[in-house]
């Protein structure tokens, strides 16, 4: 193991480590530890000057209660929820079949399919911005949710495809061919033998999706524009313009707006860690 | 003529046609709509953009060809130049985030109680959406409310407005951007060092290679996968920057934040006017530095995979 085990050290390098730890992570976590303070404290701490002092009184369910009650925030979020579980379903979905057709089968053009598909995931945004938004409206999608879901699938197809097509290729190609001896079709071995197979890909992928896709911004900028279809992060900076300089409830805006993700990252670690790191070890 | 019985008998001939190729049609089907869906969104753009950026159009009217006008007029806009510039400042300084992503996993490689949720807690600054980032990262810069002057005062220095200041703000962003990338590449290195040999670091051991000579000549060899997938992630995230400088500054102060990818979306779809042609030649630009890195990573990944085939 590298670096040395600490159990291996002095009993002082050992007592440091444990001081030092808390205090590396409150000094990296120090300016969300700023904002999760701001909202719990009253307005008048604003115009008192009492930034980072003691809360004069803790106003917690206020300032939540205001975000969720008085404003659109529960709007944007269910939109948020509308755009993001297609969008996971869907290029899941598509991409298992990419990944099978292109992890078992040997054919010409196979790796340059899978190419695309990679250059394709790396491209900037803006290259098909211009486009992409003619075609939403022309298509009657702008400024509506489905619009931005199947723009996110196809995008998402492209990561989802590498990531479905290395797992594949890292099962035991012999269960294929056992199943091709004994004369199953290769609908039913991709239905029965290899998507059972492709759960742990399966999962990792979706929550990653998920995160990818709530934490979308430029999309939504682009393809919406109202309360009807945007997102949590476009409508966050409506949320703040309506509470302009009220510090306590745009922190507390925003807290809301990252719980989900956070939720998600935080129940399935093991499955979004596998999936992110992807590729890290040989 | 008369029909005799083939001496080789027929591949059972009363199967159809498709079951004849089907080795050949299962993947085209298995493929059809992820290759229809990537290429009406993404691959079909891209040329769009291509020619759009040869005409003056906004995006409702007639689209007048001018062929490379938007280009010559790129030439002599300052604040492309601008754009260029911080965009070269972001690449360099995102990479920051690789040694520093390093040093807090080797901070963190640790067994001892409650290490798991350290680690946990390092990371998830990254799974917050830039625009949170971006919040948390100007009320942080807050000249007054801010907790930074609020530090700095502790330790008797003066206060600093870092994004309204010209000179600061670009670095203030980045300095932002760090922080979520940085816990990226923590998590790679992470997993990296879960696997390295323990018994190259033993035989290191014995050489007596220790500390720096340990890391440099033993255990980063064995992280090139990890170095190489944290180069791509932060190099397509410094390129991508968008969100936390439209968050942050709007590119200002004095368009002093500007990069190709914000700039871009300026010209294309804001207040600014809606200049596609202008902005797609800007998209255009941009497209193509980044190229330059898609094609150095599809070599390496075509290189793995002919080493991968036997």
């Amino acid at each position: 193991m590298f670096p040395t085990p600490i159990q291996k050290r002095p009993v002082a390098a050992q007592a440091l480590y444990q001081g030092l730890l808390p205090i590396a992570l409150i000094m990296w976590l120090l300016p969300l530890i700023a904002v999760a303070l701001f909202s719990i404290r009253p307005f008048s701490d604003f115009g008192a000057g009492n930034y980072w002092g003691w809360p004069s009184s803790f106003e917690m369910f206020h300032n939540y209660g205001q975000v969720f009650f008085n404003s659109d925030m529960p709007r944007y979020l269910w939109n948020s929820v509308l755009i993001t579980v297609p969008t996971v379903v869907g290029a899941v979905a598509l991409s298992c079949m990419t990944g099978f057709a292109l992890g078992i089968y040997r054919f010409r053009g196979n790796l340059l399919i899978f190419f695309m598909f990679i250059a394709g995931n790396f491209v900037p945004f803006q290259i098909l911005m211009v486009p992409v938004r003619d075609f939403t409206v022309s298509a009657g999608l702008y400024d509506t949710k489905l619009g931005l879901v199947l723009f996110h699938i196809a995008f998402q197809t492209g990561f989802c495809t590498l990531f479905m097509r290395n797992f594949i290729r890292a099962l035991p190609y012999e269960l294929i061919e056992a199943a091709r001896v004994e004369g199953v079709s290769e609908w039913r071995i991709f239905w029965y033998v290899v998507l059972p197979l492709m759960r742990p890909a399966t999962a990792a992928l979706s929550v990653l999706i998920f995160t990818f896709i709530w934490n979308d911004y430029f999309w939504a900028l682009v393809l919406t524009q109202g309360p009807n279809a945007q997102p949590v992060t476009a409508g966050i900076t409506s949320f703040n313009s309506q509470f302009v300089a009220q510090y306590h409830l745009m922190s507390a805006g925003s807290i809301v707006a990252a719980i989900p993700p956070v939720a998600m990252f935080f129940l399935m670690q093991r499955h979004f860690i596998a999936g992110l790191t992807l590729g890290a070890v040989k | 003529m008369s029909v005799t019985a083939p001496a080789v008998p027929h591949a059972p001939s009363e199967r159809g046609w498709f079951q004849r190729n089907r080795m050949t049609l299962t993947p085209l089907l298995f493929l059809l709509p992820g290759v229809l869906f990537f290429a009406v969104y993404v691959v079909i753009p891209i040329f769009q953009s291509f020619q759009i950026s040869l005409y003056e159009w906004d995006g409702l009217g007639e689209a007048t060809y001018i062929g490379l006008g938007n280009y010559q007029e790129l030439m002599t806009d300052r604040a492309f130049e601008v754009s260029i510039w911080n965009n070269v400042k972001w690449l360099v300084l995102y990479l920051l985030a690789i040694p520093a992503g390093l040093f807090i996993a080797l901070f963190l490689n640790q067994t001892v109680v409650g290490i798991r949720l350290y680690k946990s807690l390092f990371f998830f600054p990254f799974v917050l959406s830039q625009v949170v980032v971006g919040l948390v990262f100007s009320w942080f810069y807050l000249p007054r409310e801010g907790i930074l002057n609020g530090v700095l005062a502790f330790f008797g220095l003066e206060p600093v407005n870092v994004l309204g200041d010209p000179t600061l703000a670009t670095y203030g962003i980045i300095a932002a951007g760090l922080w979520p990338q940085t816990a990226y590449c923590m998590i790679l290195y992470l997993t990296g060092l879960n696997a390295v040999d323990p018994e190259q670091i033993e035989a290191g051991r014995l050489d007596g290679a220790k500390g720096i000579r340990m890391l440099w000549y033993v255990v980063l060899p064995q992280l090139k996968p990890a170095t190489f997938i944290a180069f791509v992630v932060t190099i397509i995230g410094a390129l991508r920057s968008f969100d936390l400088i439209s968050i942050m500054t709007n590119g200002g102060p004095f368009g002093s934040t500007r990069v190709l990818s914000f700039y871009m979306f300026e010209k294309a779809l804001s207040e600014y006017g809606f200049r596609m042609g202008y902005g797609a030649a800007i998209a255009v630009v941009l497209f193509l530095i980044m190229l330059i890195f898609i094609g150095y990573f599809l070599w390496q990944m075509w290189q793995d995979e002919k080493e991968a085939r036997r």
